[in-house]
């Protein structure tokens, strides 16, 4: 599967291993392997089928296909696809789980004000 | 006349399509039941108060929006998928393979004590690695709180070695949907990305308990409440 083309997409391909701290604001695409944390505060991330996550993310949209371990953030909403293994806690308003999915942690679902009180 | 001939043989061969679409089939067919301790439970999330919930079966969507859409907090851990990774096996003093309970302890069902309010923990004693289930059932007593509750269900004798393994949804206050998990194709990556080749063989029943030993597997709970259904299975409800 490709990633979506967009022009404000960066994309962290296959081969690339990045170890660190990541933030930005445009939309993100790992295919790789990051380590550490992932701060998208207005915008989203997607870890696509081979990308493997190991870092607390905090982003306004999470889209899991591949591996991602750590805990999630979610100002808007979190899909995971049904090849995504998940470990970790996620605290998100909206969440979507396909058939085939893998959990192992706490699903929190927070309104918008909870979210902004930060609880 | 040939194809009619064809066709109808079709109806006791199946399609002949091969086994792939039959398991698809099979793992797609959900069956209803009702359940009498589910029903018992549902008084807790029918309250104000938030609770928060550990589902110790496959991760089901069902399950996870059944509970965050009525505000309550779910933790969702497949134990037996944890349970065939392949660095917890281990030698006995006899060299003989087994499970090693503490590094599946270390690994799994680390929460603070008394945490939860109840624990969903479907047919998992009956399928889980005998090594492995009483330290479960003893770390499960001490993430509940006092007063929380423990569900699960027990095959009765009549239950063969091929009791299918179902994946269990709630779909109302004391009704579920099983799905039973079924010989996949495609082994699936567990949680440290080991390849599950057990899964790809589906779960086996690994014993069948009588009463007496479901007492005695949850005899440090305050209480113990059976619940006979017709279709073979014993549900049972305790209560930290």
């Amino acid at each position: 599967m490709s990633a979506p083309l967009s022009a404000d997409l960066a994309q962290i391909g296959k081969s690339v291993v990045i170890k660190g701290e990541l933030s930005g604001s445009e939309d993100l695409y790992v295919d790789g392997q990051v380590e550490g944390t992932i701060s998208l505060k207005n915008n989203s991330l997607t870890v696509g089928p081979h990308g493997q996550v190991k870092a607390s993310v905090e982003a306004k949209g999470i889209v899991v296909q591949g591996k991602l371990e750590g805990n999630v953030n979610a100002s808007d909403r979190v899909d995971l696809r049904k090849s995504a293994i998940v470990t970790g806690d996620i605290s998100t308003q909206r969440i979507s789980i396909e058939e085939g999915a893998y959990l192992k942690g706490k699903v929190d679902i927070q309104g918008k004000a909870e979210k902004a009180a930060g609880k | 006349m040939a194809s009619v001939t064809h066709n109808f043989m079709k109806l006791f061969r199946g399609s002949g399509a091969g086994g792939t679409e039959a398991a698809t089939a099979q793992a797609a067919q959900k069956l209803t039941r009702r359940s009498s301790g589910l029903g018992e439970l549902s008084r807790l999330w029918e309250g104000d108060t938030p609770i928060c919930v550990l589902d110790l079966g496959s991760t089901s969507p069902s399950n996870i929006r059944f509970f965050t859409e009525r505000g309550h907090k779910i933790y969702s851990e497949d134990l037996l998928v944890a349970s065939t990774e392949p660095n917890l096996i281990t030698k006995d003093e006899h060299g003989v393979a087994t499970l090693d309970s503490r590094q599946f302890l270390a690994d799994n069902l680390a929460y603070p004590a008394a945490h939860f309010d109840f624990v969903l923990c479907w047919n998992l004693p009956d399928y889980l690695d005998e090594n492995l289930v009483r330290p479960v059932m003893g770390r499960l007593w001490s993430v509940l709180k006092p007063g929380g509750m423990l569900l699960a269900f027990f095959h009765t004798k009549d239950a063969g070695p091929d009791s299918p393994c179902y994946r269990f949804h709630i779909v109302g206050k004391d009704v579920l949907e099983m799905q039973r998990i079924v010989l996949k194709r495609e082994a699936r990556r567990g949680p440290t990305g080991a390849v599950h080749t057990a899964i790809t063989d589906g779960f086996r029943l690994q014993r069948v308990f009588n009463n007496r030993h479901i007492e005695t597997l949850f005899r440090d709970f305050a209480s113990i409440k059976f619940f006979l259904a017709r279709d073979n299975i014993r549900e049972v409800l305790v209560v930290r």
